[in-house]
């Protein structure tokens, strides 16, 4: 049987259309995922995120270890609580997983990793780790929410009361605090202000329903699908997997090259493939009828590429997506869409960012 | 539990008909179709004059999900498209069987819509997916 989050019982009540994910019963929607899209844009919405995978590092060499298993440099990292988006990649420069890794102390870091390659993940990290002095722990006693849109902080402060929120509300991107039994970060997967908040799987329906209390909208994966796709974040398994590297994936400004000695997994395969011409992920923009959707061929110059992750833009009101095509690319290509060649633009793949377009 | 109104004729592809006389019938999508679907998004429909025959793909209901094609239900000319679909597609959700519907065909043979499943025979073919 399916696994079913903390929150299950409370998106059945919520009316919620309830689909497969990766061996999660999750929610698709809870009546329109458009609306709940443009409640996220204008307002504020709640994802359940509890079947995400949240890992704690620990030990005197947790630090060298996650130099050398992730692409991006927690040595960057020197601010307690700050984030850092990175992946976990093969020898073969692949992605493994991407994950946002958190930081306590040079022996206290925690990483955040998708659901769909759980069980991956964690025998990879742990293989990884078994040369290094670290304790690796999930920590599946836990729960997850994301509270995303403008009014997020508003919504935030109403539920925490002022004293608490203060200690937040002056919090920048990509940092988290702990605030009692709550785990808040300004990290997210929309494009817009917000939060992600781990808590303890048993306080994470009180949460829940005082969220919803104040207004806040439940929100689905459907939305959660088209808010990534238009802030132009990747999804795991569509935009990029083990057979991607993160250069073919928009994902090189996570990867640090710099210092030149550090050695991390995968590091000699991106070298290699940095100073050649390699596939790249850019976005597509069509403003014409119709919906450029996954697996759609695009024909640029002869040469062939694929969409890896398309949609509808409730925000933008047209069709948008991420494509993988060769490095040669110009400012227009074709897709094929049900039998036809339909010209579409060529972009970098952000379309959105805080309620409004970034096309040019 | 999807609504499905008595009085009209369903396919197995999931259109329903309404008989408006005079040898006019209204083609929408049913109320599971939509919910199937999901948000609808463009719904592109074929040319009124335009002659059609049972089983045709004749439009095309996309929503943020799939691209899903209509199937004309009964052979004849198409007299009438939803034109405010264009505008709000939604329709097709909020009132698959008002609102929503996509377009009117005269028949050729108005007896062709005795094969055409009644709403216990659809409700059969739902409960079979």
């Amino acid at each position: 049987m399916a696994n079913r989050t903390p929150l299950y019982d409370a998106h059945i009540n919520a009316g919620a259309k309830m689909v497969d994910f990766y061996g999660w019963k999750m929610p698709l929607n809870y009546g329109s995922q458009i609306e709940e899209h443009h409640a996220v844009r204008s307002d504020s919405g709640v994802f359940d995120v509890s079947h995400m995978t949240i890992v704690d590092v620990k030990g005197d060499q947790a630090k060298a270890f996650l130099r050398y298993m992730l692409a991006n440099d927690v040595a960057k990292l020197k601010v307690p609580g700050k984030a850092q988006y990175s992946s976990m990649l093969n020898e073969q420069g692949g992605v493994i997983d991407d994950l946002i890794v958190y930081y306590f102390t040079d022996d206290f870091y925690r990483l955040v990793v998708n659901s769909a390659t759980r069980e991956r993940d964690l025998n990879w990290i742990q293989s990884v780790a078994a040369d290094f002095d670290v304790e690796v722990t999930e920590r599946s006693e836990l729960a997850m929410v994301a509270l995303q849109g403008p009014k997020a902080a508003e919504k935030l402060k109403l539920l925490l009361g002022d004293k608490a929120f203060a200690d937040v509300a002056n919090m920048k991107p990509f940092m988290s605090e702990q605030v009692g039994d709550l785990f808040i970060a300004t990290t997210g997967y929309t494009g817009e202000k917000g939060y992600e908040i781990i808590v303890p799987a048993d306080q994470v329906e009180a949460l829940w329903q005082d969220l919803l209390h104040l207004g806040v909208q439940p929100s689905g994966l459907g939305a959660r699908d088209t808010l990534r796709l238009e802030a132009g974040m990747n999804l795991y398994g569509q935009d990029m997997d083990e057979n991607v590297t993160p250069l073919e994936a928009n994902m090189g400004w996570s990867v640090a090259f710099e210092p030149e000695d550090r050695d991390f997994i995968g590091r000699a395969a991106l070298e290699k493939q940095k100073a050649s011409d390699h596939d790249k992920l850019v976005g597509l923009v069509m403003k014409d009828k119709g919906v450029l959707r996954h697996g759609q061929k695009v024909v640029v110059n002869g040469d062939e590429g694929v969409i890896t992750s398309g949609t509808f833009s409730p925000t933008l009101g047209f069709s948008i997506a991420m494509a993988r095509v060769p490095a040669k690319v110009g400012d227009t290509a074709e897709v094929e869409i049900r039998g036809k060649l339909v010209k579409v633009s060529v972009v970098k793949p952000s379309f959105v960012r805080n309620g409004k377009s970034v096309l040019a | 539990m999807s609504t499905i109104p008595k009085e009209l004729k369903y396919t197995a592809t999931h259109e329903w008909v309404r008989n408006e006389g005079d040898g006019i019938y209204t083609i929408g999508l049913t109320e599971h179709a939509q919910d199937l679907l999901g948000d609808m998004v463009f719904v592109e429909l074929p040319e009124v004059g335009s002659n059609v025959d049972t089983g045709d793909d004749i439009a095309v209901a996309e929503s943020v999900k799939a691209a899903s094609d209509v199937y004309a239900p009964i052979t004849g000319e198409v007299v009438e498209i939803n034109e405010e679909l264009e505008s709000s597609p939604e329709s097709v959700n909020s009132d698959p069987y008002g609102d929503g519907w996509l377009f009117k065909i005269k028949a050729t043979d108005p007896s062709e819509l005795d094969g055409l499943l009644d709403a216990e025979a659809y409700q059969a073919v739902i409960e079979d997916e």
